[in-house]
């Protein structure tokens, strides 16, 4: 006999009796209910009800479901891990979460507790940002998982009460001309997924009003069947008006989109491994979009806050309402009864655990006290949202759920929020790799320009367009530069009307090298968002940490998982730049194998005075080029041996302690008005980095090999190539050479090159000219080859 | 009119979005807009009791349907009547964007015989989908269109466009007469122009979005209903231009300022 069955209540509800059930039987009932708890987190929920003595009903069931996920309780990031180095006691506590313990800066506002972490701006204002992915719904449905996604962290943004001013999107894909009969079935071709992805951020975030201002698209074998998406979202807000004050008798406020059947188990689907049957069986968990609802919240939430009515908020994301009330009550120490039959639904006749979990978009949840729910609702309904009350927050740690006069589940929070903790071990083997040999190539202003038109390199022009970047009017430094519109650093914006202090933000990611070596890929994917900031002017940086990584219960993965998270304490420690927030996806598997290691850094950093931002671009002829930093043999998962069709060994590596110095000085020549343009180097090193500050500032540029600092005698074709990690190249203005000079003594650095006002850009190397080639062919070689994309 | 005492009211839809940027302008100026939101409009505001209507851009009800549509049908419905009251006394209504989309489907431009039942020209698809990039474009305007009095004739402003709508064009059955008719009332404002100045003809992407004869602007016969493509309030503020940081001293001031200024200085001298 079946352990589930239904309730004598007139509508669709069902109690699982749990008393003695068998392993078997365990199993059983998750399979009857859908649910993706493992055998050992269901013995823990039977063990529980025993003393209950009571059934368990289907809403409460889900609702642990939920809870437990991978995608809402990060099991594998707070559990224990076994690694030939030892016990690791949650990579969180361990890596991530202790750099900022550790630093303890005062500047840090909110970090790691809440839906976003928070920064501040200036005395009176805070910065809030989040980062976060939506892998698997963008593989099913990329138009709607994208566009959810960015709905999705737009919402996080609101839910500490801050007003988005700015979003960022990193997108991974395979590669766009991957033969089609190589695709197994259920994996959709790179190609359609770019256009769909691409579209369904376009078309929220426009909509919305954000302006997107980084982001960065990459291609790799390895994302064909595994497809990566992240979404950013950065908001403003008085640090007066971060309320999180919620008190028993608080009334629950549900505000937004009506609730449906899209979304349902989205968290479950996207803590498993995607396969041949997702499409089928998952295509309900992918939400569908609607920005407008998310538009009009976003004004009402704004007067809300700023006439200080709510004493808490949180959005409806991953579980729905089982997770935002839940999480909102034990927060608080507090418990809530809510009324599901007060929940607006989008059609009739759905099960109270439907209702529950389902994850339609744009929603809000906020705690109101009982004096202020009239003016909340007004406000609402003034912008043309509906919103309710559902239910009210209670003294006892206990969420109860009423239906139609019933009571559909109870739930004690304590229980809920004590899963059994993950334990796991790991291995990670190097891979048997060598760099290769081969003759110097002759012809190196060719390669130049098929490295320029590499995918991972080329301009993402077709991408960036499609997004609004200056909506709201305070995009100072643009993703495209200027009428060239070559690639810049990050973004910075001035967020505030009075004042000239503006954010930066930049990313960094190098999934390459993550083949190579997970620890230098992540300790690279530092340095590069890092670098990519200081490039721009940014200084005090926070970091934020989004793991895109395979099945974690695989040793290997797992190893590399927590190689990875150690590079990540290590270098942000040695940098002073905290992690305030993150995200992980894990699961990521397909019948393609795993996802590549995926690690994006987002940095955000402030400029005192945004017009002292530096842009990329070459500013004036005569004026003089410096490289900054140390150039090494490092080609190991470079672009250069991926032209050749190469991975290579020798991944770039960081000294952590001298590259931040390196930083700081050039943070002060900045300051100093010393710096015209600067510009990072990454994919395609140098020789890169030289040809897209010329064409982007229609200058001429020369410059001299053997002046680069390099630590051996390098051949010049790994010279112009590699991608060692703390590099920049800087444009000093003709007559401050000395200055610059002067402020930047004992740093690595050295003159390499002139602006001139020719349309050309040249390179000596050891035997004389080695690179001469019309910046017009190096920029065509550069803009076209993803422009057909639209 | 001291500027001071200037009326402008901003109105916004659900999914209006530029409304922040176009005070912020105004503002700097010196004179105070008031926004209200578009039920407020229609519940309980007299149009007639200010001077200036700005339609600012967004996504208007999300666009669905089609550009502008259903806020230009409801702004029909509930204020149709005060909106051709207002435009008959001559006070300045400006359509930015999705302003201008309204300002079309409402009927109001180009309005050859004052407002028009049916539109007679359309914002439609552009020709390479959304686009945010930034133009050049030409003041052509020899005088009709009053408030823009401050941009010289002939001056090319840097403006950006953000659009996946907004390709200007008119009936096919009427193209040439209609073209004719913006000539002879001098209703062309603004057009769209390449780096020398030469017009692209429709060429991608200069004209951005394949706007008929590249126009990014136009006015009513009576020149004080005035609707764009680009956005002037994001051009507003010199480190909004997308060359700033090439200056060594880089200005106070954008190519938008051109725009808002005039505007103001107009209706100061005017009313």
């Amino acid at each position: 006999m079946s352990r589930v069955s239904r309730s004598p209540h007139p509508f669709q509800h069902h109690t699982i009796d749990l008393l003695n059930a068998t392993d078997d039987e365990l199993r059983e009932i998750a399979e009857t209910l859908g649910l993706g708890l493992n055998l050992h987190e269901l013995r823990q929920i039977r063990d529980q009800y025993l003393t209950r003595e009571r059934r368990a009903t289907d809403v409460e069931l889900q609702t642990y479901d939920q809870t437990w996920s991978e995608h809402c309780f990060h099991k594998t990031f707070k559990g224990i891990i076994e690694t030939p180095e030892g016990t690791v006691d949650g990579m969180l506590r361990t890596y991530i979460g202790r750099v900022v313990k550790e630093l303890d800066p005062d500047w840090c506002f909110s970090v790691f507790e809440d839906n976003a972490g928070i920064v501040d701006l200036d005395d009176e204002w805070a910065i809030a940002i989040k980062v976060e992915t939506h892998n698997h719904p963008s593989a099913i449905e990329p138009f709607g998982g994208a566009a959810t996604g960015l709905g999705g962290v737009i919402r996080d943004v609101l839910g500490v009460w801050a007003d988005p001013i700015a979003c960022t999107d990193v997108l991974c894909f395979g590669p766009l001309d991957y033969e089609y009969e190589k695709l197994p079935e259920g994996v959709k071709h790179p190609s359609y997924l770019f256009r769909g992805v691409v579209d369904g951020i376009g078309s929220y975030g426009n909509s919305i009003g954000i302006p997107t201002v980084n982001g960065a698209v990459y291609f790799d074998e390895d994302y064909t069947g595994n497809i990566v998406v992240y979404c950013g979202c950065m908001g403003l807000l008085k640090k007066e008006k971060y309320i999180r004050n919620v008190r028993g008798g608080d009334r629950i406020v549900l505000a937004g989109g009506r609730t449906g059947l899209d979304g349902i188990h989205g968290v479950t689907f996207a803590s498993a491994e995607l396969t041949e049957e997702s499409e089928e069986v998952s295509r309900p968990a992918v939400q569908i979009a609607n920005p407008l609802e998310e538009e009009k919240i976003k004004r009402a939430i704004k007067q809300i806050s700023d006439e200080g009515l709510g004493s808490g908020i949180t959005d409806l994301g991953g579980g729905g309402l089982s997770c935002a009330v839940c999480e909102m009550a034990d927060r608080y120490g507090l418990g809530a009864k809510v009324d599901l039959g007060k929940v607006p639904l989008k059609y009739p006749e759905m099960a109270p655990w439907e209702i529950w979990v389902s994850e339609s978009q744009e929603r809000m949840l906020l705690a109101v006290p009982q004096r202020n729910v009239d003016r909340v609702l007004r406000i609402f309904e003034d912008e043309q949202v509906e919103a309710i009350v559902i239910g009210s927050f209670t003294d006892e740690k206990v969420v109860r759920v009423h239906y139609e006069g019933e009571v559909v589940a109870e739930l004690e929070l304590e229980a809920l929020f004590n899963p059994p903790r993950v334990r796991r071990s790991t291995s990670w083997k190097p891979p048997k790799l060598e760099d290769p040999t081969y003759p110097a190539p002759t012809e190196l202003g060719e390669t130049l320009k098929k490295l320029l038109a590499a995918h991972n390199i080329a301009s993402k022009e077709v991408v960036v367009r499609r997004y609004d970047q200056e909506v709201k009017g305070g995009t100072i430094v643009k993703p495209l530069q200027g009428w060239n519109a070559g690639p810049s650093d990050g973004a910075v914006i001035k967020p505030l009307d009075g004042s000239w202090r503006g954010i930066s933000v930049s990313c960094g990611m190098n999934p390459r090298y993550g083949k190579i070596d997970p620890y230098w890929m992540a300790a690279s994917a530092i340095d590069e968002a890092v670098r990519n900031n200081v490039a721009l002017g940014g200084r005090r940086i926070a970091l934020l940490d989004n793991f895109t990584w395979g099945n974690p219960e695989y040793e290997d993965r797992l190893g590399g998982l927590v190689m990875a998270s150690r590079a990540c304490y290590e270098t942000s420690k040695a940098y002073g730049t905290p992690f305030i927030s993150g995200k992980d996806s894990l699961y990521n598997e397909s019948p393609l194998g795993p996802v590549a290691p995926t690690l994006l850094v987002t940095a955000l950093g402030i400029l005192p005075d945004v017009r002292k931002a530096v842009t990329m671009d070459l500013k004036r002829e005569g004026n003089s080029v410096y490289i900054i930093g140390k150039t090494k043999p490092e080609l190991g998962g470079s672009e250069y041996y991926r032209l050749m069709g190469l991975l290579g060994a020798s991944v770039p590596r960081l000294e952590a302690d001298e590259t931040i110095g390196t930083y700081e000085r050039l943070t002060s020549a900045i300051d100093d008005g010393l710096v015209r343009a600067c510009h990072d180097l990454s994919e395609g090193g140098l020789g890169v980095a030289a040809a897209e500050m010329a064409f982007t500032g229609g200058l001429g540029l020369e410059v001299d090999l053997s002046k680069a600092t390099a630590v051996a005698e390098m051949r010049d074709d790994l010279m112009l190539f590699s991608e060692s990690n703390g590099r920049l190249l800087v444009e000093v203005e003709e007559g401050e050479s000395k200055d610059f000079e002067a402020k930047m003594e004992g740093i690595v650095f050295a003159r390499a090159g002139t602006v001139t006002g020719g349309d050309r850009l040249t390179v000596y190397g050891r035997g004389g000219v080695i690179i001469d080639e019309p910046l017009d062919l190096l920029m065509s070689a550069w803009k076209t080859p993803l422009e057909g994309l639209r | 009119m001291n500027r001071a005492e200037i009326r402008v009211l901003l109105i916004r839809a659900p999914g209006t979005n530029c409304d922040a940027e176009t005070v912020r302008a105004f503002r700097d100026i010196g004179v105070t807009p008031e926004v209200a939101h578009t039920q407020r409009v229609f519940r309980e505001k007299n149009l007639l009791e200010y001077d200036v209507l700005v339609f600012p851009g967004g996504f208007s009800y999300g666009d669905y349907v089609r550009s502008g549509a259903i806020w230009a049908k409801e702004c029909e419905y509930r204020i149709g009547k005060e909106m051709v009251e207002f435009v008959e006394t001559e006070r300045p209504v400006i359509g930015i964007c999705n302003g201008f989309q309204v300002l079309v489907e409402t009927g109001f431009l180009p309005g050859f015989e004052g407002r028009s039942k049916v539109p007679q020209a359309a914002l439609g698809n552009s020709t390479h989908g959304y686009q945010c990039r930034w133009i050049r474009l030409r003041n052509v305007n020899h005088g009709a269109c009053e408030m823009l009095d401050g941009v010289p004739y002939g001056r090319i402003l840097s403006f950006p466009v953000a659009h996946g709508e907004g390709r200007f064009i008119l009936p096919p059955d009427k193209r040439d007469e209609y073209l004719g008719r913006l000539y002879d009332n001098d209703q062309l404002v603004f057009r769209y122009v390449r780096a020398d100045g030469s017009y692209p003809e429709e060429d991608w992407p200069d004209n951005p979005n394949g706007a008929f004869h590249d126009i990014a602007g136009i006015c009513n016969p009576e020149g004080n209903v005035l609707g764009l493509m680009p956005h002037p309030e994001r051009a507003y503020f010199g480190y909004l231009m997308p060359q700033w940081s090439r200056q060594l001293k880089p200005k106070r001031y954008g190519d938008g300022r051109y725009f808002f200024e005039s505007i103001v200085n107009y209706v100061e001298k005017r009313f």
